[in-house]
């Protein structure tokens, strides 16, 4: 993204402004912000859903991907290259499959795969987030959060170039949670780029090289991730730095040295 | 005010999945209770049978030592108010306001009591000035603290919040613990369903972790995160607060929030 700007339709003042922001392969890079500060925005303009699928326009700026020129480019051009994973899960489980397993093999059907490596890979996505016990359960009778990891699931199948996430873990427990990083990393490591909108700020010290943060549609950090999360402005920009810095930070309130924890 | 309990409580939904298998719980009115425990253990089709919109496969849900089967949703709902996980599925409201006076104003409070309890719940969540919105004009976040001002405006005597915290930037989660110290503080009884321990062990004095349909620990936070227990809830797939590992490894004992370490640290030194 190069100097993007995009407002929603029958709004006058952009919610992005001005942004940019490059993902490498292989990249790994979070995105924080306070509510509003347009990380979901960003996630849909960087996926081409905005404007292309809900309207709205760019005011400036240009998208490329791996090179190409992608500003105005349809939808479907998009979806080939880049993965989304929306906020609230129930939107995204398609409604029409009656089992977890079709659920999953979904994307890698309409990719054109070969039968025998779409179940191929829906036994892997489905083993990798540790939900192969879902298998044969109905997608609409799900937990919130085993909702989630099928969701999770589907976009790990696609094996995507490019891979845009907004807030992946929200309703997941601590181990659905470790698991949805652990997998990340390993997509990040073959090559995939992701870019993970969270809160949990936990997760993302432990897994991203890089993070940015949004604050009121702009770009206000872009550093590696250690950098970002030990700034003291993060409060400000309403965002909660993670436990380790918090419990430093509390101790150290006390007068003492927050070497005690170590 | 009202205690609620569960009486070996089953619940099988209708596609053979086992959701509860034997709970038994007892909430004293003004207990302030986190559920926590992995997903699909159960936490959500828990609290679905306090207000009866599940009825139990076996046992009883009891209100008042009463047992509530054959009483009406309508009727329970004046009692416990519930927070849905996912709040696409609770709001329908063109109008922020309406949306909060619909709760109330269905239960037949006077006029006067629905705008000042609906003023009250839209204050309790930071969503006052934005009243003639659209609600899906409003960002998740939002939609979620609107779901929570609805309930709230109900001034049920019991309020159930499923996951309250999800999606919430730092600000929002402040917000949400305000409003659980609020109503604690006005003796009403809080019941959420949570994964963030920090929040847990934080706003709650009382902790149920579920497995598999089954409460296996119930205690306070110190008791529920002490070292002794991290195996169990290990196996619901839940991980113990950053200050109760460090407090353990430090030898302090259970510390389960931040300022529960700091104490002990600023005692031994």
């Amino acid at each position: 993204m190069a100097g993007v700007s995009y407002r929603y339709a029958g709004y006058r003042e952009p919610v992005l402004n001005d942004i940019d922001l490059d993902l490498a392969d292989g990249e790994l890079v979070g995105l924080v912000g306070a509510n509003e500060s347009g990380k979901s925005t960003l996630c849909l303009v960087m996926s081409g859903l905005a404007p292309g699928s809900i309207g709205g326009a760019l005011t400036g700026g240009a998208l490329t991907i791996d090179g190409e020129a992608m500003t105005g480019r349809p939808l479907h051009e998009f979806s080939t290259r880049v993965a989304i994973g929306f906020q609230n899960s129930a939107t995204q489980l398609s409604g029409v499959t009656g089992s977890v397993f079709e659920e999953v093999a979904l994307g890698p059907m309409n990719l054109g795969l070969p039968a025998r490596e779409t179940v191929e890979r829906v036994n892997e996505a489905l083993a990798t987030l540790g939900i192969d016990h879902l298998a044969e359960r109905e997608p609409r009778r799900l937990s919130g959060g085993q909702g989630q990891l099928v969701v999770i699931a589907s976009l790990l199948a696609m094996r995507p170039r490019h891979l845009v996430l907004d807030e992946p873990t929200a309703q997941l427990d601590p181990e659905g949670t470790r698991l949805v990083g652990e997998a990340l990393r390993s997509m990040a490591g073959s090559g995939t780029s992701l870019l993970v909108a969270e809160h949990k700020t936990d997760l993302l010290d432990d897994v991203c090289s890089r993070v940015v943060v949004l604050d009121a549609g702009r770009v206000v950090e872009d550093d590696r991730a250690a950098a970002v999360f030990a700034d003291p402005r993060l409060d400000d920009w309403g965002v909660a730095p993670p436990s380790r810095v918090r419990l430093a930070r509390a101790v150290a309130a006390r007068g003492l040295n927050p070497a005690v924890l170590a | 005010m009202t205690s609620v309990a569960l009486e070996s409580v089953g619940f099988t939904y209708p596609d053979g999945t086992r959701a509860l298998d034997g709970v038994d719980l007892s909430i004293p009115a003004g207990d302030a209770v986190a559920i926590i425990g992995q997903n699909g253990s159960g936490k959500s089709t828990l609290v679905r049978h306090l207000n009866g919109l599940l009825r139990p496969t076996e046992g009883r849900v009891l209100h008042d030592r009463t047992d509530v089967v054959g009483e009406r949703v309508a009727r329970l709902a004046a009692v416990v108010g519930i927070v849905f996980q996912n709040p696409d599925r609770q709001i329908f409201a063109g109008r922020v306001r309406a949306e909060v006076e619909f709760g109330p104003r269905i239960l037949g409070r006077p006029p006067t009591e629905v705008a000042r309890a609906a003023t009250a719940a839209l204050e309790a969540v930071g969503l006052v000035g934005l009243e003639t919105t659209n609600p899906y004009d409003l960002g998740y976040s939002r939609r979620k603290l609107l779901s929570v001002a609805s309930v709230l405006a109900m001034e049920t005597p019991i309020v159930v919040l499923d996951e309250p915290t999800t999606g919430q930037d730092a600000r929002g989660l402040a917000r949400i613990q305000r409003v659980v110290a609020h109503l604690t503080a006005s003796g009403r009884t809080v019941v959420a369903i949570s994964h963030d321990m920090r929040f847990v062990a934080e706003s709650f004095g009382r902790v149920v972790a579920m497995r598999a349909g089954r409460v296996i620990l119930d205690g306070s936070p110190a008791v529920v995160f002490a070292a002794e227990h991290w195996a169990d809830l290990a196996s619901t797939y839940v991980e113990p607060p950053l200050p109760a590992r460090v407090g353990d490894r430090l030898g302090l004992g259970s510390t389960p929030t931040d300022a529960d370490l700091v104490e002990a640290l600023v005692e031994r030194h």
